[in-house]
This record gives structure tokens, C-alpha cells and sequence, in this order.
């Protein structure tokens, strides 16, 4: 009897190292430990057995019980790894095809860059006004210091607008959002006459020159101006707060120059170069070799401009800058030609 | 402005400072250098990775290679007719040197030389430009054999050694260039090419420059030394001037000089010249150019002799006059030019002369019988193309010339040379402003200079009329005033120390300090305006970039924002989220392209368009975005749009309004294709509708409704539809028209486009509604149901009746199935809905069943619907 249980565990074992699936794995325990299995059938006549082989094959059947049951445990376990690695190798996938895509929404680059403009701004303090885009000859020269026919015109070659003879006071299109200026400092001295609030704003936009459209010039622009207007506001003041933006803008290390110049409606006028962050300053074609990039116009509002807009310039002083935001995508971005901006080419609209 | 460093030096001694150092200074100060140009002195070597500073262009002449040499004996070439050997001396030796030049052909086989001719003589190995090639190209100078005969070196014309862009022969050197001499050290020059913004118009020049670079530097200016030696007959005595408006007129000078002879300048005066952008003529109009140049006073040259055969047997009167509307005058440029009543004419009895401040006028223009017929700004006109036969009937050259410096308005000058087109070095100058005061050294400077080239007399005396003399602004300032503007703390004295190197005179009284402007000035006005002007100077002197960087201590003003323009951001970023890509367009465009889907009587117009496409304003957004769709349209499979901006719509003569828009384009596939995904399905009228309700419900706005609309034109009349909000109109949707479509470039004619129209005044007016439904903590029960009603029955009806029905406890209905069949039947449509049951309980089957039965009663009753089984 022991030899047949040892003849069942040894052949059993042997028939369950040939397997390799769960169909044979089922089939081996019907065989094997099932009601029918020769191990069973042992089990089954336990009762005929003499009282002396009783104990002996009893613990001899059972052992060979455990072991045909552990064996059928760790092979079922290799099975299962051996199909879950055959069905990993087969899942596998050419991780190199393309993702599936969906038609997607982004906000054209001049948005995103006034939007990162207005943030930095809006900072500081400078909140945003907007005004008219159409304007008169008075709010967008007269008011702002350029005399009619003054050579500081030819600075700003003009769309004029057909309306009649209006004398000296044709309509425009804005050259720059700086009528705006005008606009804000009325409205503010209006809230208190006799003691005009501090102003400072943003005043973003689009304006307009007389230009044929190059890859260098166009006829449309989006500018940002900012302006504070308070009784203690100075140059140094305004180099300040220059800096501080600057170095939001272009990065802590940014290092610029203001340089003496003239807007009519400053005075004393800057304009403010950034060492090129193309090149570093080594000179490159988009600082045309000059290591310097010019980013805005700057200066202290204008004694005429304060008295237009209802300040006194005895008492209030104050700063103006203005600058361009595709101009500034242009120099980051290395954009070579600002026709792009509004050619609406949906493969540059993508790329932002 | 082109400033020759060779000629700066005349006025300022710059040992010690580099181009570069001379560039920055001027630069920092207002006077932008945009451009350094090197004509033969040695440029700055920047190592690799080192900092450049200014834009910088030419060439620095081989001062071991190229020298001052003399031609000796012009010969001819044995096997080129066109070709010369010169006979050259270097200073150390004999040279055959080979050339083609024009300018000595002439010379060829007349023997040796009486006396030897100095040029500008290049070794091999010397840099060059190639003088054979337009535009500027560097070559070295090699070894060659041209036409049998061996050439190492050559003589060079001014292309070559980059002093002007093109040159018809060789560099003929003055007498006293000493052979042997590097030509460097001889004739090398540098040219500042600067930017002059209109309020530094004094500063056109070169004096100019050099009092400025005086003042940054500390150094001394050294005045010009006007000496005219003088004989014959006063001038007094032969000229009269008559200024009859002085405000346009406020100063005329005239000199005059006899006996000139008529013949090239100089060549250091000429190449001075042409580095500086003028062109050399002849004696008499460079010196007139060179003065102009120097001083900044332009100068306008008369044949004296034309002016005394007008006068006849009267005295010569010159009078300044505006001009009757529709009188003409011939300038010398040959245009007959019909003139208004705001130009201002010189004249004498007979008439016209010339165009103040402008151009001469042909007739007595100085004349040079040898060669053309010219023109004091440079302009020439040859002989045989003279519009009037006269002038060169006159056979005989100019020698007696009475020479003209005045003063005229600027605004005046700047609207006449607009209104002619005539931008001349002279206009560029008068109409930014030239003083007054400059006028009489600047006629002086030019009769010195044509004496010295021209050779003639200097007749005594000037005749001046200066009927409006200038006031010297007079400013008065305090430290405090400094510290308040600038932010920086002065002493008076530190202050007038900065002020007087520019010239200002100043007097310290207490605490005051009283400024004086100089009167070469017309930028510094009196008042609190003139107190700018006057601490602008003080901050260029003490120097932009030492001026303290300070964070502003000034009040910040109460922040309130803009909800205006962050509605529409706000408004943008849903648009985006919704797969929808923003554009920005130009303003301008044209009837044409507008009427393509949209007609409009009346315009915005642009008076002076760039182009016809560009002539008014646009008044339909829905234009502007069906343009960016049309030239997208081969460029996806799917194009989704929006534009946010103003139109215009016109007042007569007056500002015209500008309402803020948002348009909407779409067509293509619905989904993104991708390589195993193939759905095709087009983009169409509800998956715009989508993106709107979307859109509204991101606004916060409730209370929407939708409408079948007829009444927009250029949408497919039954698939349009009004927005409502609040029961007021804010835009309309639909599909594009058919018709319309047909006038767009589109592609695929089955692709249906879609666009929507937005007022976003009213939109934004519309009032938001904010809170939540609160979500409950027990589970909601889903449903379907699913109807049959007639086709004329709206879903918005039915959707009203079950919400209306189920009351609080329908928190969702959805529609997810519309579906018509023959089992149906004809006219019959089935509507599914999936209703969602809220209750502050658990609900049961019971529960929802009661309220289901009592809404399809309701839907029974009220449009006749029936569930389907």
C-alpha cells in the first residue's frame, strides 16, 4: 500500500511538471485529488485496512495529500505568472505612435502677452484702463503737447479719418493709448476738484501708424502704457519702477540703460535699452550687434500734459511709459517678422 | 545726422577717447548712435564673446599697406585701349601700377607730369572693397596678371576704401598729402551716424555735437574763427530786403562775394562731404553745404547777376512774401509748383525766386557753364534736361553770387516741404527749427569758405532785416524743485555748474537760482514748462544713470480694478476652454470683403489708406473671423474661431461708436482624427449651441433662451437662432447661408460652417446669477423616458413641462435621443430624456414612478405626447 502511495505521488508529481496552463492544471486535480483520483480511492477503502496498517498509511496517504496539494499550489502559481508574463509581452505597445489629439482653444499671443503685462502691472498697482480706439486730433496730439504741425508729428505718421472739415481737430486713429491719459486724469479730477486723487493705470491697446506692412513695421499695434500721477512722484521714481518691472519681465539679471530722449509728451524723456537676452550683450542680429535691445519709451509727464488732464504740475508730478507687447513676443520669441501677429495663421497661433 | 570724426575734431579736442567712448557718451545723453562707420580709422577687435556696443560697419585701412603715393607719367596699356599704367611713386620706390580709372584717361601718353598727381595707393594684401561689384564686398588685393601685364597694387577710388557706396574713378588727392604718409593717418575718419529727435534740432550739425560732447566731457568747445577779408563796394548799398511777415520771416541775411571761379572743392572738403551723406558739386554749393554742415544754418547761393539783370537799372530788392493761392514757381528740380497763401516766397520786383527755406527756384540758380545746372541743396539737373531753355542760354558760369541766410517759421517751413514733397537737408533743418542768431555766422562761414575755394572777394557788410529778435527764455529754479522733479539733492552752484557747460547763463539769487537760456536755444521755453526744460538739461548732465533708483513713496490710489475688461478675459478663457482659438484681426478693410456677408450703407472711412483693402473700418466682427476661417481652411481638419474687439459704426463728422463684439466661426470634424480613430462626423449647428450654452451658463447667466431667427441675412434661415437673456436679444447662431458660403473660399462644400455674433455690452449688462444646488448626501435615481409628439412640438416646451411638473425633485433632464420612424409614424418625433430624481431621502422605485406618471400625463394632456412602450 505504501509503495502504491508512493507510485501515485511520484507519477503524479512528474505528469504536473509537465503542465503549463489552467485547463491541464483543472484536469491534473480531478486526477489527481479528485473524488475518483487513486489517492482518493485509497481514503475511500481506509476502512478495510487492518488496525496495524491503519495509522501507517493514514499519515503516509495524508502526506502525500499535502504534498500533491502544495506542489498543485506553487505550479498553479507558476502558471499564472507564466501566462500574465506571456499576456504582458503580448499587450505590449509601440509607444511611438501618436497620441490621439483634440482640437484645442489658446488665446492669441498678444493676449497672453498684454495678460502677462497687465499681471505685473496690476502688482505694482497700475490697474487696467482702456479707452477709444477712433480719436480726435485734439485727445490724441493737441492735449498730449504735439502742436498742430509740429515736427514732433512726423514721429507718429497718422490714419486719418474721413469726417467732414473739422478745422484743426480732424479724427484719427489713436497712434498711441496716451489720449487715454487724458481721459483718466479728467475722470479722476472729477471724483474731487480740489484735491484730484493719485493715479496709477495701465492702459492697454490697439494703435495705429501710417507704415506699409513690412516684416520690420505695421499699421496696427497693441501698446501698454502705465502712468502714476501723485505730489511726490519723481525721475528716480520712475527708474524705480522701471526696475521693477523690467526684472518681472525679463528676469532677475536683466541689466538696463536709460538713455536721454524726447517724447512730447515727457519731459525729461528715457528711453530704456535691456541687454540683450538673446545674446547676453555679445551682439547678435536681433540687438543688431549692439548688445542692447530698446523696450520702452519713458519720462516724466509733461507740465502741459499734467495741466490738460486738470493736475497742476506746481503740485502733482508724475511718470508715463509706454511699450509694445508683440515687440516684446518678437525679441523672446525670436519672431522675425511681425506680419504674423495678425496674419492669423493658425500654424503661429498654434505655436503659443 | 552724419558726423565725420576728422571734422568734430575741428571743434573739440577728443585725444583720449575712443569712437566707442565718443558714441556712448552721446548716445546716453539723447543723441542716439545708431550706426559707427569706419572710413579707413582702426576699428574695435572684439574677441569672441565679448561685448559689442554699437552697430558698427567699414573698414580700417592697412597702415602698412596702403599709402599716400603720386603718379608720375600716365601711360598706355600695350594690350588695352581702356586700360592706363601709371608711372607711380610710393615714397620709397618706383610701381607700374595697372587702372582703368576715367578720371586720368585723359592724361594717357601726354608724357611725364609737371605735376604729379596724389592718390590713394593699396599694396597686395590690403583689404578692400571690391570696386567691381555693386554694393560692398571685401576682398584682399592679390597678385594678377591682367591683360599681359603683371598687377600686385593698385590706386584706389573712394568706393574701394568705403568712403561713399559708389565712385567713377580714382581718389585724387590734395597737394599737401605727403607721399609715403599712411593714408590712415592722412585722411582716416570715423562717421557717427545720429539720431536727432526733434526737441535736439540744434544739435543737427557739427558744432552742435560738439558742444554737447564739450559738456559731457568737461572739455573745451573751440568757437569757429569766421574772418572774412573784404573789398569793393558794401553790399549795403546794392541790396535792399523788404520782410513783410516777420513771425514767417524773422530774420534774412545776405552777403555777397565777386569773382568766383566756379570749380571742384578740395578733396578733404569733398570727402568730409560725402561722409557726412552730401554730395559734392562744386566749390560754391559745397561751401554753402559744408557751412550748413558746420553750423546748422542752411544757406541758399543767387547768381548776383541774374538778380541785377531782373532789377534793371533799380537797386536789387529782395522782399519775403507769402504766396497768392494758385501762383506757380519753377523750382529747380524742374517742377512747375502751383503754391497756396501758406507758402512763403523770396522774391524780387519781377517775382519769385524761390521757395523759403524749401528750394530755389530754377531761374537764378547758381550756374556752372562747364557742367549742369545745380542746385545749392545738391540737386543737379543736366544741361541738356533743363526745363527752361534760359538757364543754360545764360552760357556764361556764375561769378558773382549773393548768398542767402535766413530764419523762417519751422511750422511753416515743415508744411510746405509736406505739402511739395520736398524733403531737402535745408527743410530737414528749418522745419525742426534753426535760431535766428545763427543765421548771420552761418552766411559769414559760407562767404569765408567759397573765398578760400573759389577764390573772389567778399564784398563789406551784410544786409540784415531781423525784425523779430528771439527773447533768451529766462527760468528760475530751486533745489527743491530738482529734488521734487528728478529725485536727486543739488546745490545752486552744482546745478549751474551743469547748466553753464551747455551755455545757459546763470545767476544765483537766495534761494533761486535765475537761468538764462543761450540763444542758439528755441527748445527752452519760460514757466512751469520752461522748468521742465530746463531740468531735463540738468538731468542729461548729471547723467541718466546716476540718477538713485527710489520705490515710489507716493500714496496708492484705491484699487478698483476693471471689471470691464477682466469680464472679458474672463469671457476669453471659457472661449478657449471650449476648443475655440482666439484671433485678432486688422481693423481695417474693405467695403468688399464686408459685403461678402454683411451690407452696410455707411462706413468709417480712412482717408489715407495704405491700400484699397485697407480703406474703412470694420463693422462686422462676423467679416473679420470669416476671413481668418477662409485662409485657415486647408490648414486642419477642424478650424474653431473667435475674435473679441470693436467695430465702428459712423456718426456723421463726428467720433463713431465703437461696440465691443465677440464672433464666432467653425467648420470641420467634430472629433480629432487620429490613427485609429476615424470619426468623421462634421462640426454643425448644435455643437455650436453647445459651446454657447456653455459659454452663458461659465457667465453665470440662467435665465437663456433660443430662438428660430429669419432676420439675420447672412444665416441659413432655418437653422439660425436668437439668443435671449433675461428675454433681451444679445446675439445670434446659426449655419452660414448657403449663398454666403459660396462667396468664401471653403473647401468642402458639405462641411457646414457655423458662426455666431455676440453684443458684449448687453452680455456683460445681463445679470449673473451665483449660488449653488446643493448636492445632496443621498442617491438620485436615474430614468429614461422616451415620447412621441407631434414634429411642431419644441423640445424647449417639453423640457419647461417636465421641469415644470416634477418640480423640485427633477434636479436634470437631458435629452439623449431624437428619433422619427414609420412605426412612429409621419410628422411624429420620439424625444428620450434621462430625468434625474433628487429627494432629501432615499428614494424608491414608488417614489419615482408617481412623479413619472404625472409628468407623462401632463405631457399628455398639454402637447398630446405618449410614451413610447
Amino acid at each position: 500500500m505504501l509503495d502504491k502511495l508512493n507510485d501515485i505521488e511520484k507519477s503524479a508529481l512528474e505528469s504536473l511538471d509537465a503542465i503549463t496552463d489552467q485547463a491541464a492544471l483543472d484536469a491534473w486535480r480531478i486526477s489527481t485529488l479528485g473524488r475518483s483520483s487513486p489517492l482518493m480511492s485509497v481514503f475511500a477503502e481506509f476502512g478495510k485496512l487492518s488496525k496495524e496498517e491503519k495509522p501507517v498509511i493514514g499519515v503516509a496517504a495524508n502526506r502525500v495529500k499535502v504534498a500533491l496539494e502544495a506542489a498543485l499550489a506553487e505550479r498553479a502559481q507558476a502558471v499564472k505568472n507564466a501566462a500574465l508574463a506571456k499576456s504582458l509581452e503580448e499587450e505590449k505597445l509601440d509607444v511611438t505612435l501618436p497620441g490621439r489629439t483634440k482640437h484645442i482653444g489658446r488665446l492669441h499671443p498678444s493676449t497672453q502677452q498684454l495678460r502677462r503685462v497687465l499681471a505685473i502691472l496690476a502688482e505694482m498697482g497700475f490697474q487696467v484702463y482702456t479707452s477709444r480706439e477712433v480719436e480726435t486730433d485734439e485727445m490724441n496730439f493737441q492735449m498730449l503737447n504735439f502742436p498742430l504741425h509740429h515736427p514732433a508729428r512726423d514721429m507718429q505718421d497718422t490714419f486719418f479719418v474721413e469726417a467732414g472739415d473739422r478745422g484743426d481737430n480732424p479724427i484719427l486713429m489713436r497712434t498711441h493709448t496716451s489720449p487715454g491719459q487724458i481721459r483718466a486724469m479728467r475722470e479722476a479730477v472729477a471724483t474731487n476738484p480740489q484735491n484730484p486723487p493719485p493715479i496709477r493705470i495701465a492702459l492697454p491697446g490697439m494703435c495705429f501708424r501710417y507704415e506699409q506692412i513690412t516684416a520690420r513695421s505695421e499699421i496696427q499695434f497693441n501698446q501698454v502704457e502705465g502712468l502714476a500721477v501723485g505730489k511726490n512722484i519723481t525721475f528716480a521714481d520712475l527708474k524705480g519702477t522701471i526696475a521693477d518691472f523690467v526684472r518681472r519681465m525679463f528676469g532677475e539679471g536683466a541689466r538696463l540703460r536709460f538713455r536721454a530722449s524726447y517724447f512730447p509728451f515727457t519731459e525729461p524723456s528715457a528711453e530704456v535699452d535691456v541687454e540683450c537676452f538673446v545674446c547676453g550683450g555679445k551682439g547678435c542680429q536681433v540687438c543688431k550687434n549692439s548688445g542692447w535691445l530698446e523696450i520702452l519709451g519713458c519720462g516724466m509727464v509733461h507740465p502741459v500734459v499734467l495741466q490738460n488732464g486738470g493736475y497742476d504740475p506746481k503740485i502733482y508730478s508724475g511718470f508715463a511709459w509706454g511699450m509694445g507687447p508683440e515687440r516684446q513676443l518678437m525679441l523672446r520669441n525670436k519672431i522675425n517678422d511681425i506680419r504674423y501677429f495678425w496674419g492669423n495663421d493658425v500654424r503661429f497661433l498654434e505655436q503659443f | 545726422m552724419k558726423i565725420p570724426l576728422s571734422w568734430l575734431k575741428d571743434f573739440i579736442d577728443i585725444d583720449g577717447l575712443s569712437v566707442e567712448d565718443i558714441a556712448r557718451k552721446l548716445t546716453l545723453a539723447g543723441m542716439e548712435v545708431d550706426e559707427i562707420l569706419y572710413a579707413g580709422l582702426e576699428m574695435p577687435t572684439y574677441k569672441e564673446g565679448e561685448k559689442h556696443e554699437f552697430k558698427t560697419n567699414g573698414i580700417a585701412w592697412d597702415k602698412e599697406k596702403i599709402f599716400v603715393a603720386e603718379i608720375r607719367e600716365v601711360k598706355a596699356h600695350p594690350n588695352a585701349d581702356k586700360l592706363t599704367l601709371l608711372d607711380l611713386f610710393d615714397g620709397q620706390q618706383g610701381q607700374i601700377v595697372l587702372t582703368g580709372a576715367p578720371n586720368i584717361f585723359h592724361l594717357k601718353g601726354t608724357g611725364k607730369l609737371e605735376k604729379p598727381i596724389k592718390v590713394a595707393y593699396a599694396k597686395e594684401g590690403s583689404i578692400l572693397y571690391d570696386g567691381h561689384v555693386e554694393g560692398q564686398q571685401l576682398m584682399t588685393l592679390k597678385r594678377a596678371k591682367i591683360r599681359g601685364v603683371d598687377s600686385y597694387s593698385m590706386v584706389c577710388s573712394e568706393k574701394e576704401l568705403g568712403i561713399t557706396d559708389e565712385s567713377d574713378g580714382i581718389i585724387i588727392l590734395d597737394d599737401d598729402a605727403l607721399v609715403g604718409m599712411p593714408l590712415a593717418d592722412y585722411i582716416g575718419d570715423a562717421v557717427l551716424d545720429i539720431s536727432i529727435v526733434p526737441n535736439m534740432a540744434r544739435n543737427a550739425n557739427v558744432i552742435g555735437i560738439a558742444r554737447e560732447l564739450a559738456a559731457l566731457t568737461g572739455r573745451e568747445l573751440k568757437q569757429p574763427k569766421i574772418e572774412l577779408k573784404t573789398s569793393g563796394d558794401s553790399v549795403e548799398g546794392l541790396v535792399e530786403i523788404e520782410i513783410t511777415n516777420s513771425e514767417l520771416n524773422p530774420r534774412f541775411v545776405a552777403g555777397l562775394i565777386r569773382n568766383v571761379e566756379i570749380k571742384p572743392s578740395p578733396y578733404q572738403i569733398q570727402r568730409r562731404l560725402k561722409l557726412a551723406g552730401i554730395r559734392a558739386i562744386n566749390n560754391i554749393v559745397d561751401a554753402s553745404n559744408y557751412a550748413m554742415i558746420e553750423l546748422g544754418q542752411p544757406l541758399h547761393a543767387f547768381d548776383y547777376d541774374v538778380l541785377k539783370e531782373r532789377a534793371g537799372k533799380n537797386k536789387i530788392k529782395i522782399t519775403t512774401r507769402t504766396a497768392k493761392d494758385g501762383e506757380t514757381l519753377t523750382t529747380l528740380d524742374g517742377v512747375k509748383r502751383k503754391l497756396t497763401s501758406m507758402n512763403v516766397l523770396v522774391c524780387d520786383e519781377k517775382g519769385s525766386l524761390s521757395l523759403a527755406g524749401v528750394m530755389g527756384g530754377s531761374e537764378s540758380e547758381v550756374y556752372d557753364a562747364s557742367k549742369e545746372v545745380l542746385d545749392a541743396k545738391g540737386i543737379e539737373t543736366k544741361a541738356d534736361e533743363t526745363p527752361q531753355g534760359k538757364i543754360t542760354s545764360r552760357g556764361k558760369s556764375t561769378v558773382n553770387i549773393l548768398l542767402e541766410g535766413a530764419a523762417w517759421n519751422f511750422i511753416n517751413i515743415r508744411r510746405t516741404a509736406k505739402q511739395h514733397n520736398l524733403p531737402s537737408e535745408a527743410s530737414f533743418r528749418f522745419s525742426r527749427g534753426v535760431h535766428p542768431a545763427v543765421a548771420e555766422q552761418g552766411v559769414k562761414r559760407g562767404l569765408q569758405y567759397m573765398a578760400a575755394w573759389a577764390g573772389g572777394a567778399v564784398a563789406p557788410g551784410l544786409v540784415d532785416v531781423y525784425p523779430l529778435k528771439p527773447k533768451d527764455s529766462i527760468v528760475e529754479l530751486t533745489s527743491h524743485d530738482v529734488k521734487k522733479l528728478l529725485g536727486i539733492d543739488l546745490t545752486l552752484k552744482e546745478i549751474a555748474a551743469l547748466l553753464e557747460r551747455l551755455e545757459f547763463k546763470c545767476e544765483v539769487k537766495d534761494t533761486k537760482l535765475i537761468v538764462t537760456a543761450p540763444s542758439h536755444r528755441m527748445d527752452i521755453d519760460e514757466g512751469v514748462v520752461g522748468l521742465a526744460d530746463v531740468l531735463e538739461e540738468v538731468a542729461r548732465g548729471y547723467g541718466y544713470d546716476n540718477i538713485p533708483v527710489t520705490t515710489m513713496a507716493d500714496a496708492l490710489p484705491p484699487q478698483v480694478g476693471n471689471p470691464v475688461h477682466e469680464w472679458e478675459e474672463h469671457l476669453r478663457d471659457l472661449l478657449i476652454a471650449f476648443g475655440l482659438q482666439e484671433v485678432a484681426t486688422y481693423r481695417m478693410t474693405s467695403v468688399e470683403k464686408e459685403s461678402r456677408v454683411a451690407k452696410y450703407d455707411e462706413y468709417v472711412r480712412i482717408a489715407n489708406p495704405i491700400a484699397p483693402e485697407k480703406s474703412v473700418l470694420r463693422r462686422s466682427l462676423v467679416a473679420s473671423v470669416l476671413d481668418v476661417l477662409e485662409k485657415n481652411i486647408r490648414l486642419g481638419e477642424s478650424i474653431s474661431l473667435f475674435e473679441i474687439g470693436s467695430i465702428f459704426e459712423p456718426v456723421k463728422n463726428d467720433l463713431p461708436n465703437e461696440p465691443r463684439k465677440l464672433a464666432i466661426a467653425m467648420t470641420g470634424l467634430r472629433e480629432a482624427t487620429a490613427w485609429d480613430v476615424k470619426d468623421s462626423s462634421k462640426l454643425d449647428f448644435y455643437d455650436l449651441k453647445g459651446r454657447i450654452e456653455l459659454t452663458l451658463s461659465g457667465l453665470r447667466l440662467t435665465d437663456v433662451s433660443y430662438t428660430a431667427s429669419e432676420s439675420t441675412p447672412y444665416l441659413h434661415p432655418g437653422k439660425a437662432a436668437e439668443v435671449k437673456v433675461n428675454g433681451q436679444v444679445m446675439g445670434v447662431f446659426g449655419e452660414l447661408h448657403p449663398l454666403v458660403k459660396e462667396k468664401y473660399e471653403l473647401g468642402d462644400a458639405s462641411r457646414p460652417v457655423l458662426v455666431a455674433e455676440f453684443d458684449l455690452e448687453l452680455l456683460r449688462k445681463a445679470t449673473p446669477t451665483y449660488g449653488i444646488v446643493p448636492v445632496s448626501e443621498f442617491p438620485p435615481v436615474y430614468e429614461d423616458i422616451a415620447i412621441i409628439v407631434d414634429e411642431s412640438v419644441l423640445a424647449e416646451e417639453i423640457e419647461a413641462l417636465i421641469k415644470q411638473t416634477g418640480g423640485k425633485i427633477v434636479t436634470n433632464v437631458r435629452l439623449f435621443d431624437v428619433y422619427r420612424d414609420e412605426k412612429i409614424g409621419a410628422g411624429k418625433k420620439s424625444l428620450a430624456y434621462s430625468l434625474t430624481y433628487q429627494a432629501e431621502k432615499t428614494m424608491t422605485d414608488a417614489d419615482a414612478a408617481a412623479i413619472r406618471n404625472k409628468i407623462v400625463k401632463r405631457l399628455e394632456k398639454e402637447v398630446g405626447a405618449k410614451l413610447r412602450g
